[in-house]
This record gives C-alpha cells, sequence and structure tokens, in this order.
C-alpha cells in the first residue's frame, strides 16, 4: 500500500510538473485502483463503476489544485472517490424515483462493455464540435496537443486552454446528466 | 469513451494548471471581501468620531484581537475543508477556545457589577440593535465571494465548509467594524459581535449544502 503511495505521489508530482508521460502512468495507475474500490463497493453494473471511475478522474484532474502535497497523495484521491460514490448514489436515488428514467438506463445498461462507460459519451456529444474534436484526437489517435491543435485551426496553447475547458465542460455535464 | 483514451486527453493537460492552490484563493476573497466591508463602513455607518482616541486605548484593540482570530479560526478550517477529506478541526477548537475565553469575560464583567442595572447596561451597550444585523450586511459580500470560490475547489463537506467560511467572513468584517462601533465591553463582544458572526455562518453553511456540489 505504502509502495502504491511513494509510486503514485512521485508521477503525480511530475505530472504536476508538466511531466505529460509521468502523469498518464500515474493516471492509469490510479484508475486500477478505482475501479477495484468501486467494485467492491457497487454490485453488479460493470457501465456503472466505469463511469465512476471516468468521472472521478476528471474530478482528481480538475481539482488537483486541492491536493496538499505534504500530505498522502492516495488519502485525497481516496476522499475524492468517496465523494463520488455517495454523490452516485444520491443521484441514484433521485432517479429511482423516475421509472420512465429507470427503464432507459435498464436498456443502456443491457450492454455491459468493461471499459465502454456511456455517461461519458453522451457527456462528449453534447459539446461544441471543435471541443470535441480536440479531446477525441489527443486521445485516439495520439496527436500531441500541437497537431490536434493544427487540425482544429488553431495554436498549441489555445488548444491546451481549450482542451482544459472542454474537460471542465464534460465534468460538469457528466454531473448533470443525470443529477 | 474508454477510459485509457480519457486519460490520454487528461495527460495531454498535464501540468499545475491555472488555478491557484486554495490559500491563495482565500487570501483572494479576504482582500475583496475586507474592501467592499471597509468601504461599506466608511461610506455608509461612517468611521466612529473618536476613532483617533479610541486606537490609543486597549479595548479597540482588544475587540480586533477578538474578531481577527475568529476569522483566523474560519480560515484554517475551510483551508482545510476546501479539500476533499479535510475537517478543519484546528480551526474549531481554536474559534472554540477564543469564543469560550471570550464569553468567560463577559460573563464574569457582568456578574462583578454593581447592580442588575449596570449588567444591563453592559449586555445593550447603546448599539445592540444594529451590532449584529450590521456585522451581517457587511460579511454578505465576502460570504458570496467565497462560497463562489469554493465551488471552484472540492469541499467534500459541503454544509461545514460552507458555515466555516461565514466563519472566517465575519472575522473579517467584524474586524473592520471595529472602525465603527464605539462599544468597549466584552458582554458585550461576546454577545452581538459572536451573534453576527454566527449568523454568518449558519448563511454559509445552508448555502453551501446546495451551492457547494462538484
Amino acid at each position: 500500500m505504502t509502495d502504491t503511495e511513494t509510486r503514485l505521489k512521485a508521477l503525480m508530482l511530475r505530472g504536476l510538473d508538466g511531466d505529460t508521460a509521468a502523469y498518464r502512468e500515474g493516471l492509469a495507475l490510479l484508475g486500477v485502483r478505482l475501479r477495484a474500490y468501486f467494485m467492491r463497493r457497487m454490485s453488479g453494473a460493470p457501465g456503472d463503476v466505469e463511469d465512476l471511475v471516468q468521472e472521478t478522474l476528471l474530478a482528481v484532474h480538475l481539482k488537483r489544485s486541492t491536493w496538499d502535497s505534504a500530505q498522502p497523495f492516495t488519502a485525497w484521491a481516496h476522499a475524492v472517490a468517496r465523494y463520488k460514490l455517495i454523490d452516485h448514489w444520491r443521484r441514484r436515488k433521485i432517479r429511482q424515483t423516475l421509472p420512465l428514467e429507470d427503464h432507459v438506463d435498464f436498456l443502456a445498461d443491457d450492454a455491459p462493455d468493461p471499459g465502454v462507460a456511456l455517461e461519458l459519451d453522451r457527456a462528449l456529444a453534447s459539446l461544441p464540435q471543435r471541443q470535441r474534436m480536440l479531446v477525441s484526437d489527443v486521445k485516439l489517435t495520439g496527436l500531441s496537443l500541437a497537431e490536434a491543435g493544427a487540425r482544429a485551426g488553431i495554436s498549441e496553447g489555445a488548444a491546451k486552454v481549450a482542451l482544459h475547458r472542454a474537460l471542465k465542460a464534460l465534468a460538469e455535464r457528466m454531473r448533470r446528466a443525470d443529477g | 469513451m474508454r477510459t485509457d483514451d480519457l486519460i490520454d486527453a487528461l495527460a495531454a493537460d498535464a501540468g499545475r494548471g491555472s488555478e491557484p492552490a486554495p490559500p491563495r484563493r482565500l487570501a483572494f476573497v479576504a482582500g475583496l471581501g475586507g474592501l467592499a466591508a471597509l468601504l461599506l463602513v466608511l461610506g455608509w455607518l461612517q468611521a466612529r468620531p473618536d476613532l483617533g482616541q479610541a486606537i490609543l486605548g486597549p479595548m479597540f484593540w482588544v475587540k480586533a484581537i477578538y474578531t481577527g482570530l475568529l476569522g483566523l479560526a474560519g480560515y484554517l478550517a475551510v483551508e482545510r475543508l476546501s479539500r476533499p477529506g479535510g475537517s478543519g478541526r484546528r480551526g474549531w477548537i481554536i474559534g472554540a477556545v477564543v469564543f469560550g475565553a471570550c464569553a468567560v469575560a463577559g460573563i464574569y464583567q457582568a456578574i462583578t457589577s454593581p447592580d442588575v442595572q449596570a449588567a444591563l447596561k453592559l449586555l445593550h451597550g447603546y448599539s445592540w440593535r444594529s451590532c449584529s444585523p450590521r456585522i451581517l450586511v457587511l460579511g454578505l459580500p465576502m460570504l458570496a465571494l467565497g462560497l463562489w470560490a469554493l465551488r471552484g475547489m472540492a469541499p467534500t463537506r459541503p454544509g461545514l465548509a460552507g458555515f466555516a467560511m461565514g466563519l472566517f467572513s465575519g472575522g473579517v468584517v467584524a474586524t473592520v467594524y471595529g472602525l465603527h462601533c464605539p462599544e468597549h465591553t466584552f458582554t458585550f463582544l461576546a454577545l452581538w459581535y459572536s451573534l453576527g458572526v454566527l449568523a454568518l455562518g449558519l448563511i454559509g453553511g445552508w448555502a453551501g449544502r446546495w451551492l457547494l456540489r462538484w
């Protein structure tokens, strides 16, 4: 456990200093932990587990300025995950009083595909086209931010800003999707 | 979208980002909120006419220290509560000790006064009706700004975080209010100042519960 803390913290600190590869590795490591954490606490619905993993990763990224690097990283990330899980349960309760949406959820959950979650796709689809392109270009084809920006017709600096905004909007929309 | 793809997009946005850490954001809130309170005191209530005299006496500073310490307690609590998993325990302990000390001094002052009339005079001062409401009004700009700032952070106990932000705001603006307020007893301070600060805390806690979700 302390091993994970040491490794994760080192990777996250390097990520904060702008090391993209270290940051990716750290988030991937955290993702594995999160998946196990949520699976232990939620019965069935692998789609829900993955939704939460993604929502938590987004939150970890967007709220990273609230991590005090004098404190353990895992304790902070655990508090984020716990908050997202409780929030999920709270929203679930609201949903269960709406039979129609229950039905939609039932259909949506019908094709559990591990690693693929639906809420993020829905949120992504609702973004303006340029933001959507930026998010999907950087991830799918593995383009650098500069290349993805060029494809969208903007500079690397502007692409960075636009990507950050898009991620913020994604988090916002994921929360609102069934809030 | 696969989680790995999301991680790629997040990694492309590596770095510290443009958002400062909580202490800097809270300092900004206190600076702007305190300035708003100062403008309100000077423009609306006006500084006490004997200010030049008052700053030479001890009670002016005792009041400022009391409210300043309440604000510090609120700051320490909200600085922790703005982060996931934070409890703000240190701030709560300091706040309770500071209030307790002032309350004990106020009660002592009241029971050692010569008669009931004098004790009531301590309790009422010159401005008991307006003191708490004025602190409340002076603190609303800072509280609103603070709650907005908290929304950009990550409080996992929204009610408590809002309450701490109210305490922080109340402490700061009550200190500014000392420029106007002529009261000079512990009894008055412990009751009416504390009530004004508490009101801001309660509003902050109530608003925080539904504003501070992320």
